[in-house]
């Protein structure tokens, strides 16, 4: 067993009457692949924004390889590298691309700080990030405003924010959800082609996708941990199949 | 990152600096030629206008008190509507030192009049600005009323409703006396006051700091997620825009000879309000087309046939939220992409065509 | 006997003028709650009943209650036709454009009232029946404000029974505790709130009628008492029918006792009470949804 990177301890949240997240043991190693897989309203989201600090637990512990970040604000959790991108695109809509991907890049090199000095003249922090836009097709729109763009190309901007923060630990909730797939190819391109020692945890609805993706799988049901493997384990699981069956009849065909 | 480029895209691929969004940015914060032009049309009016130097005067306070308004509001998207109570700080700042004969030497005591509004705005920001909606509205409408009634309640010391009257204000470096019966001097005065602030501004806007403040405005969810120390830097931010409207109150004060509760009140933080938006804000020029336009109309309109002015400036105001959000400069700019998109299509076209 | 006449006078004043804050200021609460937007030109519609009913009782001879009704109607109506054309398109919008939209709506109504109207105060004639006094026991006191005050109990009563008790009630508590649980549900909001926009609008002329009497009525009304029904709302809780009615008769008792004893600058109290209890509870003394 290789490293781990990120873990939870009985992690739980509530709300109100409705236990969001119950009582969750999970690691996530360095260099993993890993992906989350639950019917709608298991908790798979509500669980990123406990790891992400985006809400404070109920109970429980969220640890960064030794350290525990559980009472970390979420900015402090970006700056030990966690990032991630959320399943509704978060974009300053009304900036061009290339400035969405720049923000990212002066707040992590600690360029945003500076108040006297010409953002423009940071040209490394532009270049790095029209390097960046580049490997992800996105340098031909980099100076469309974000709500000029179509949906798919949104989503990659959403991926290329998160990329900008050079994170160690990658939370994707949904990369490609809602994206028609002649487009979706690209952003789940992207994925794969990420560092490999960056520990990626993909939230992803298409069984197809996490079996080329994931080398591990963990099944999320009703804010409880339900199972976890290898894909071909999870895709034998009787009691698996028989969630997804009896839930969300669109997947079953994969599983 | 190691990771291969996309053949999506070559010409861009060779050198990437060279694409023209990144050039667009890396020019942004360039002075334009252009830029000139509020400045020489200060000095025209100077000229042109001998007798308007007054109302000149009050017109650059605008300009700067809008100004102010923009740091917070256009860039960092914090909605307030008791700005005035920062202005008013400057104001009877400035006019109580000078009243009791302890400051009076203009230049620091507009400093004097920053330090006080930017420490009112740090302390209520501090608490204040953690909430948000209606609730920071109705704070920062709040303060505004408790201060403007301080101000009333302490009347020993402000001269509460008739505020303080004929004001001392010593002459610019010890040289150019304020005559209170022609505002020459005043009126330079309060271009080259103005001139410094919109420096200061411009260099902040354009940095890191300032683009950073953008993001706050356009996602502040976001911000938090790429490790944004959010909540420092809108106070900072905050703090700064409060020092800035307090130099337009102690200017206010300073040009007029006199302070009064009026410095203060809602219809002075909605003005602003509505000047700012007119003119468009987020975009450092708003301010100045804003104040100009505002102004003229009211000092043209508002005396001769007072009604129709209100109702004019309800259709108007009703108009740029349903239509034109961006304000005048908003409009210019969407009429003028449309222009030079259409202009670039063409020849585009015409390249394209043998 | 005459420090107990005293007190009972300046509470008894007191409620009545906070009546008055919750009756204009309920409808404001609750389509705020349902739809998030800041409506300031809320007061000029209390203004426009108060100025129909004012009018058609001064000048037609209308009694009393058929003026409320005709006020209350005219005033629903007109709000229903700005809803559908103005107000709709700025649901999505940011707080900073519904702020500035409601300012050009105040300020076209007080234009517009001062060309059609002109800009003297109106005053209400009160009926004989209620402008007497009343024998309490232990003091005397107007009748109006007596009535005023039992008026705006069976109101308040009558909302919030709406509100528990019956279906559209149920609906609007749903939607204002999460609005996209209740759209999902199949409630039609859209339809909810142009219904609770025109009962609002119309309760506050009522509202702006029954106090014209002693908060007087010009084209300036609705500026000029905008903060105190921000307070109300904002102090009682978006969508709280219950924390408004509290809110509006403190704020009532509070700012009778100051204007009385410390007329020059007393308010400042209201303020800093408003601010404090804010600060403590962002969401109003009711507590409110979560955002
Ligand atoms: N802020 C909140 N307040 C109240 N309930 C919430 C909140 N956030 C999530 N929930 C509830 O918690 C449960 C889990 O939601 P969550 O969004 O984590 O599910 P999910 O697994 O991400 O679903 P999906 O596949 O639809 O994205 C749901 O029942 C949801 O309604
Ligand atoms: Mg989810």
């Amino acid at each position: 067993m290789t490293e781990v990177r990120l873990q939870t301890q009985a992690l739980s949240r509530r709300f109100g009457a409705l236990v969001a997240v119950r009582n969750i043991d999970f690691k996530l190693a360095a260099g993993a692949r890993h992906a989350l897989i639950g019917p709608n309203g298991a908790g798979k989201t509500t669980f990123i924004n406990l790891l992400t600090g985006v809400l404070p637990p109920t109970r429980g512990r969220v640890l960064l390889g030794d350290r525990d970040i559980t009472g970390l604000a979420q900015a402090e959790r970006v700056k030990l590298g966690i990032a991630r991108t959320f399943q509704i695109n978060r974009l300053f809509r009304g900036l061009s691309v290339l400035e969405n991907v720049c923000i990212a890049i002066a707040e992590r090199v600690g360029a945003a700080r500076s108040m006297f000095y010409p953002a423009g003249k940071r040209t490394d922090i532009i270049d790095e990030a029209m390097q960046l836009l580049q490997t992800l097709a996105l340098a031909d729109a980099a100076r469309l405003r974000v709500s000029e763009l179509p949906y798919g190309r949104q989503r990659l901007v959403e991926l290329a924010i998160a990329i900008a923060l050079r994170p160690t630990v990658l939370l994707l909730d949904e990369p490609a959800a809602g994206v028609p797939s002649a487009e979706s190819h690209i952003i789940l391109d992207a994925v794969e082609r990420l560092p490999e020692d960056i520990a990626v945890l993909i939230i992803e609805h298409d069984m197809d996708v996490v079996f080329r993706f994931a080398r591990r799988v963990t099944v999320m049901v009703g804010g409880a941990l339900f199972a976890e493997g290898t894909p071909r384990e999870i895709e034998s699981n009787p009691q698996v199949r028989e969630v997804y069956l009896g839930q969300a009849p669109y997947r079953a065909a994969h599983v | 990152m190691s990771v291969a480029a996309s053949p999506a895209d070559d010409a861009a691929a060779a050198a990437p600096i060279e694409n023209p969004a990144a050039r667009a940015l890396m020019r942004r914060h360039r002075v334009h030629g252009w830029e000139a032009l509020p400045w020489l049309a200060g000095i025209a009016f100077y000229f042109a206008f001998p007798d308007y130097l007054s109302f000149g005067c009050d017109l650059l306070v605008t300009i700067l008190f809008a100004l102010s308004l923009d740091l917070a509001l256009g860039y960092a998207g914090i909605i307030t509507l008791g700005h005035a109570a920062f202005f008013g700080a400057g104001a009877y700042a400035v006019g109580m030192l000078a009243t009791y004969n302890i400051w009076t030497e203009p230049i620091t005591g507009l400093l004097l009049a920053a330090l006080v509004a930017g420490v009112i705005g740090f302390l209520s920001g501090m608490v204040l600005l953690r909430t948000r909606g209606l609730t920071l509205l109705m704070l920062t409408l709040c303060t505004m009323a408790l201060l403007e009634q301080a101000a009333n309640m302490a009347a020993a010391y402000t001269g509460g409703f008739d505020g303080l009257p004929s004001l001392p204000i010593g002459p610019v470096f010890g040289v150019f006396a304020f005559n209170p019966l022609y505002a020459d001097t005043q009126y330079l005065f309060a271009l080259s006051v103005l001139f410094v602030c919109f420096v200061f501004m411009r260099t902040l806007v354009y940095s890191a700091f300032g683009q950073s403040l953008t993001g706050i405005r356009e996602n502040i969810l976001r911000m938090h997620a790429i490790g944004s120390p959010v909540r420092r830097r809108v106070l900072i931010c905050y703090t700064i825009s409060a020092a800035m409207a307090g130099v337009a109150g102690g200017l206010w004060a300073q040009t007029n000879a006199y302070v009064n509760l009026s410095a203060l009140g809602l219809d002075r933080a909605a003005t602003v309000l509505i000047v700012l938006i007119l003119g468009g804000y987020g975009r450092l020029y708003g301010a100045f087309i804003g104040a100009v336009v505002y102004l003229a109309l009211e000092h043209f309109l508002a005396q001769i046939y007072p009604t129709a002015w209100q109702l004019g400036l309800g259709i108007l105001l009703v108009f740029i939220a349903l239509f034109a959000r961006g304000g005048i400069l908003g409009l210019a700019e969407a009429l003028w992409r449309r222009y030079s998109g259409k202009l670039s299509r063409r020849l585009r076209a015409e390249r394209a065509a043998p | 006997m005459n420090a107990v006449a005293e007190i009972a006078g300046i509470v008894l004043g007191g409620l009545a003028a906070g009546t008055v804050l919750f009756i204009v200021s309920v409808g404001l609460s609750v389509t705020m709650g349902l739809m998030g937007f800041v409506n300031l030109a809320h007061g000029a519609f209390a203004m426009f009943g108060g100025y129909i009913i004012v009018l058609t009782m001064n000048r037609a001879q209308y009694g009393f209650p058929a003026a409320l009704a005709l006020g209350f109607f005219g005033t629903a109506a007109l709000s229903v036709v700005l809803e559908r054309f103005l107000y709709r398109r700025l649901y999505r919008a940011g707080e900073l454009d519904q702020v500035l939209f409601t300012i050009g709506l105040i300020f076209i109504f007080i234009a517009g009232t001062t060309i059609v109207v002109g800009s003297e105060a109106q005053s209400l004639q009160l009926p004989p029946s209620l402008s007497g006094q009343l024998n309490l026991g232990i003091v005397h006191y107007r009748t109006y404000s007596i009535f005023l005050i039992v008026i705006g109990f069976l109101i308040a009563l009558g909302i919030w029974l709406t509100f528990e008790r019956t279906r559209i009630g149920g609906q609007i508590r749903a939607t204002v505790d999460n609005r996209r649980m209740a759209e999902s549900l199949g409630i039609n909001v859209d339809r909810l709130f142009t219904i609770t926009f025109a009962f609002g609008s119309g309760m506050a002329a009522i509202g702006g009628g029954l106090g014209a009497e002693f908060l007087g009525l010009d084209p300036q009304y609705p500026l000029a008492y905008l903060v105190y029904f921000l307070i109300a709302v904002s102090v009682g809780g978006l969508g709280s029918v219950i924390g408004v009615y509290y809110a509006a008769l403190i704020l009532g008792v509070l700012n009778f006792v100051l204007t009385l004893y410390m007329p020059k600058g007393g308010t400042i109290f209201i303020y800093a009470l408003t601010i404090l209890i804010l600060l403590a509870r962002p969401r109003g003394l009711s507590g409110g949804k979560e955002q």
